[in-house]
């Protein structure tokens, strides 16, 4: 078995102020995590904000330096400060969708022109004709034809239609790793599972692994394979999505699954949190602890 | 673009009445292409004579056709406000942009760089190098000077565009579609700051010609190249409004006020429009 | 059942539309196009719709926030308030004044563009309710104090700035402040779309306490199914500008008659459940030219020729239940999603 993503005891601390009242953020602590090259898998981080689950994506991109720790893409170390074109050769291989679909292509400039500069660069062609193909392959892989994107400007699509753009120029260069922060919590609710779909689609048919970062445990439930449960920057629970979110081990994953709001008493109006849960939670926070194996195949942050 | 221009003359009219002043003006300057004198000359016709069917603008004591001389004066004028405009909008995009995307100490470089140039009082400055560079100092040094100088505040208000325009998705999918950071500022980024160069561009003339005129007024240009500047330096040395010359200096004045106001109505026209697309984007389109 | 005292709103009609003329070009935007519907007192009543399907305009109506390019074009929105009843589309600024934040007011989405950054809280709240209170200094404060109290907030809050709050802390600040006046009629308007899960419980399940000990009535807007769930007694669905569907909470979920409903509900997935979720189609239509006939038509998987040509009325399917639909009978859940058995004991 070979790794494709292996995160080593990754930690990010923020320093924020100026030269008085200098304070410090431990955005992500100690995070670890592999995923393996055979088995796609739809990956999930869960975290609300403030976890630390974008910044550990944004250091998995390479956009941010991890404080302490190593992030290895095949064996490779993911370095903010390479070269150009090893950075070029890193992103043909990791590509990201963002949250905000709308965001996603600049509103003054066509959408087709993210998916024709990224062909050009990563597939190393300047054949329109060969350009064409790999833009219209992608954007069949995800519904759409370029027929139905050439030409046309961001505030003429939905926001489904976009964000289904975004993944469909983040395949171009057909990357083993994709990183998805919250790529449909910005979506309309009739068209957000339409993503949702297409990710597990993109497991499933296309083979890709897909780091899905959200806030919402009943999609993750849904979509992912494994999944970490990040609170205040650290993994307090990691292991298989349905035996962790079935039976949730750690307060703070209790907390959060008892927090989604459930359409089964629709009507009854049923929203108590029980707040000794709420402060089992909050007692964890701050507390250095240590993960450890159960024999179900999860790790729970348990504290001494 | 040839929409919104359209649209702007038919629907705003302080962009009208802009457009027409200075296109008035402007082509007066033109004129001077075809200009039957060399207005560096003088003693060409008789001195001092009012405005008449022969000269419309009459002449001035140094026997020159005002007409023809403010002609070539304004075509000076405006193309020093020109240069220096379009010169100081090269160095403040390219500086505020580059600072706003790079950020990390390439920022602080620059800002830093930005904050001398700001805290430098220009005017004293210019006078030193009329003192040392003397008649050497024509129109165009003296435009690049002043274009030195003229960039910093600009640079800053782009620069906090770009500040916003980094954090925005779309430049981060641009980066990982591989674009280069040349091709995200020259063709993502620069596009959001046009609107500011526009109109800080009308500014700049403004500041530009106005500065010229001052040092010119004070003898601290070539004097012998007909500007603005000049002609009402010639007409104050020669006690115009005193020896009763009064067209020496008020049609310059009236043709001076026509281009500021002009510019100006074009720059809060600009200001007011600045992005037309997002006013579509409000209504819904 | 609903006796003409027991009615807080009554919506007839209302169609409101954006006109602009934008460089010398008429546009029409049909935001809002002929909705009916009533509220009773001491109801929640929850409206959903995604974004540009017009319920933002519909609640500006509401609120009474008719400002240009939006124009009410056709209808009534009349208020039924115990200081007599007012039809907002036609009162005077004077009259709405009379009745806003005392008997009207709003909870909205970003609690830190509704607070002034930089105010302190205090001087917020008596920005807003010191006048329609009508008390002064001392008793404004102690009013103040004990309201948050009950909102589970420190009388301190009223000295700091907004940001020197936490999120929830903001939105339940924003809560106080358009309930301190125990107001009649709440308009909340996506207040929790920004919090955390585990806030967004906490402040839904205030909002629901508070209406419930006041007796006011809420309009809750959100996009989020779930929310709607938990909050509404009754929910109704506005798409493209129209209502398409409205009915008890329970019976909108369970058995849905509109197509459009039935997909919302099933698109929400639940943990403990892996069934494939069906996606929906195609795009909202662009309110300035929309499809004729019923507007859903081009998404809709039951569309026959009729939805093509004539639109459908609102017309009773169940007991309390409406819906737009030519083919409502036909419409089923489309994924199992029935309660466990004995979950509503």
């Amino acid at each position: 078995m070979t790794t494709l993503l292996d995160v080593r005891n990754v930690s990010k601390r923020f320093t924020m102020g100026g030269i008085f009242g200098r304070k410090t953020i431990d955005a992500v602590m100690d995070a670890s995590f592999s995923l393996s090259s055979e088995n796609p898998e739809i990956f999930t981080i869960i975290g609300e904000s403030g976890s630390g689950k974008t910044t550990l994506a944004r250091m998995i991109l390479g956009l941010e330096d991890p404080t302490e720790g190593d992030i290895l893409f095949r064996g490779e170390k993911v370095d903010r400060h390479a070269g150009r074109a090893e950075r070029l050769k890193f992103m043909s291989r990791v590509q990201p969708v963002f949250q905000n679909p709308f965001e996603a292509f600049n509103p003054l400039k066509e959408i087709e022109r993210y998916l024709e500069s990224t062909a050009r660069r990563f597939l190393g062609t300047s054949d329109k004709a060969a350009i064409d193909k790999a833009m219209d392959d992608s954007l069949q892989k995800v519904g759409l034809s370029l027929k139905e994107v050439r030409g046309r400007f961001p505030h003429e699509m939905s926001g489904g239609q976009l964000q289904r753009c975004a993944i469909a120029r983040a395949l171009i260069p057909n990357p083993p790793l994709l990183i998805a922060d919250e790529p449909v919590s910005m979506v309309d609710a009739s068209l957000r599972m339409s993503i949702v779909n297409l990710l597990k689609s993109l497991r499933d048919d296309l083979k890709v692994s897909v780091i899905y970062i959200t806030h919402d445990l009943a999609t993750a439930y849904y979509i992912s394979n494994r999944l970490i449960i990040m609170q205040r920057g650290r993994i307090v629970e990691m292991g298989d999505a349905r035996t962790v979110l079935d039976n949730p081990e750690h307060a703070y994953s209790r907390l959060l699954k008892a927090s989604v709001l459930s359409t089964d008493h629709a009507g009854a109006g049923k929203l108590e949190t029980d707040p000794g849960m709420l402060d089992l939670a909050n007692d964890s926070v701050g507390r250095a602890g240590e993960l450890v194996a159960r024999p179900d195949g999860r790790h729970v942050r348990v504290y001494a | 673009m040839f929409a919104v221009f359209r649209d702007l003359i038919r629907y705003n009219i302080e962009f009208t009445i802009g457009l027409i002043l200075v296109g008035v003006v402007v082509l007066f300057a033109c004129l001077s292409f075809f200009s039957p004198v060399d207005p560096s000359l003088i003693y060409t016709t008789i001195p001092d004579q009012p405005p008449s069917a022969q000269f419309w603008f009459g002449t001035n004591s140094r026997g020159q056709d005002m007409f023809w001389q403010l002609s070539a004066a304004f075509r000076n004028s405006l193309t020093f406000g020109l240069t220096v405009a379009v010169l100081s909008r090269i160095i403040s995009i390219a500086v505020g942009l580059t600072a706003g995307y790079l950020g990390g100490w390439v920022d602080r470089v620059l800002m830093f760089v930005n904050d001398i140039f700001v805290a430098i009082p220009i005017f004293p400055v210019l006078v030193l190098f009329y003192f040392v560079l003397r008649n050497n100092m024509d129109s165009f040094t003296l435009a690049l000077i002043m274009a030195c100088f003229g960039w910093p505040f600009d640079a800053r208000l782009i620069r906090s565009v770009a500040l916003g325009l980094k954090h925005r998705e779309f430049t981060r999918h641009a980066v990982f579609a591989g674009m280069s950071t040349r091709k995200i500022l020259l063709e993502e980024h620069l596009p959001y700051v046009m609107p500011i160069v526009f109109s800080t561009f009308m500014n700049n003339m403004l500041w530009s010609i106005g500065l010229e005129v001052t040092l010119a007024v004070l003898g601290f240009t070539n004097i012998n190249n007909p500007t603005i500047g000049t002609a009402l330096y010639w007409a104050n040395s020669h006690s115009a409004m005193v020896v009763g010359v009064w067209w020496w200096i008020a049609i310059p004045v009236i043709l001076m006020v026509m281009t500021f106001i002009g510019l100006f109505l074009l720059a809060i026209s600009m200001n007011e429009y600045i992005d037309p697309r997002s006013r579509l984007r409000r209504m819904g389109a | 059942m609903t006796q003409e005292n027991d009615i807080i709103l009554q919506v007839e009609g209302l169609k409101a539309y954006y006109q602009m003329n934008y460089f010398g070009v008429n546009r029409e935007v049909r935001a809002v196009d002929d909705i009916t519907m009533t509220m009773r007192k001491n109801e929640v009543y929850g409206i959903a719709g995604e974004s540009s399907s017009g319920k933002t305009s519909f609640i500006k109506v509401l609120a009474a926030a008719i400002r240009p390019p939006l124009r009410v074009v056709e209808g009534t929105v009349k208020y039924n308030f115990k200081n007599g009843p007012i039809d907002v589309t036609t009162a005077s600024p004077e009259q709405i004044e009379t009745v806003r934040w005392k008997h009207l007011s709003y909870i909205m989405q970003g609690s830190m563009s509704v607070l002034n950054p930089v105010r302190r809280i205090g001087r917020t709240f008596q920005d807003f309710a010191q006048r329609p209170l009508g008390l002064s200094g001392r008793a404004f404060e102690d009013r103040v104090v004990k309201h948050l109290a009950r909102l589970n907030l420190p009388a301190d809050v009223l000295k700091a700035y907004p940001h020197e709050l936490s999120g929830g802390m903001r939105q339940r600040v924003t809560i106080g402040l358009a309930t301190v006046c125990h107001p009649e009629f709440i308009i909340a308007d996506e207040p929790t779309t920004a919090l955390d899960v585990v806030v967004q419980k906490e402040v839904l399940s205030l909002i629901r306490d508070i209406q419930k000990e006041m007796g006011a009535s809420v309009v809750f807007v959100t996009h989020d199914m779930s929310v709607h769930a938990n909050v509404a007694d009754r929910v109704g669905i506005i798409y493209a500008g129209r209502l398409v569907e409205e009915g008890p909470t329970r019976q909108m979920f369970f058995t849905p008659k509109h197509p459009y409903t039935a997909h919302l509900v099933a698109s929400l997935p639940r943990i403990g459940d892996t069934q494939q979720r069906p996606a929906l189609e195609g795009r909202p239509p662009n309110l300035a030219d929309p499809p004729q006939g019923c507007r859903f038509h081009p998404r809709c998987p039951l569309a026959v020729d009729k939805c093509r040509k004539e639109v459908p009325p609102m017309i009773e399917v169940a007991p309390g239940q409406r819906s737009a639909c030519w083919r409502w009978e036909d419409v089923k859940p489309l994924v199992n999603i029935a309660a466990p058995a004995g979950a509503m004991a």
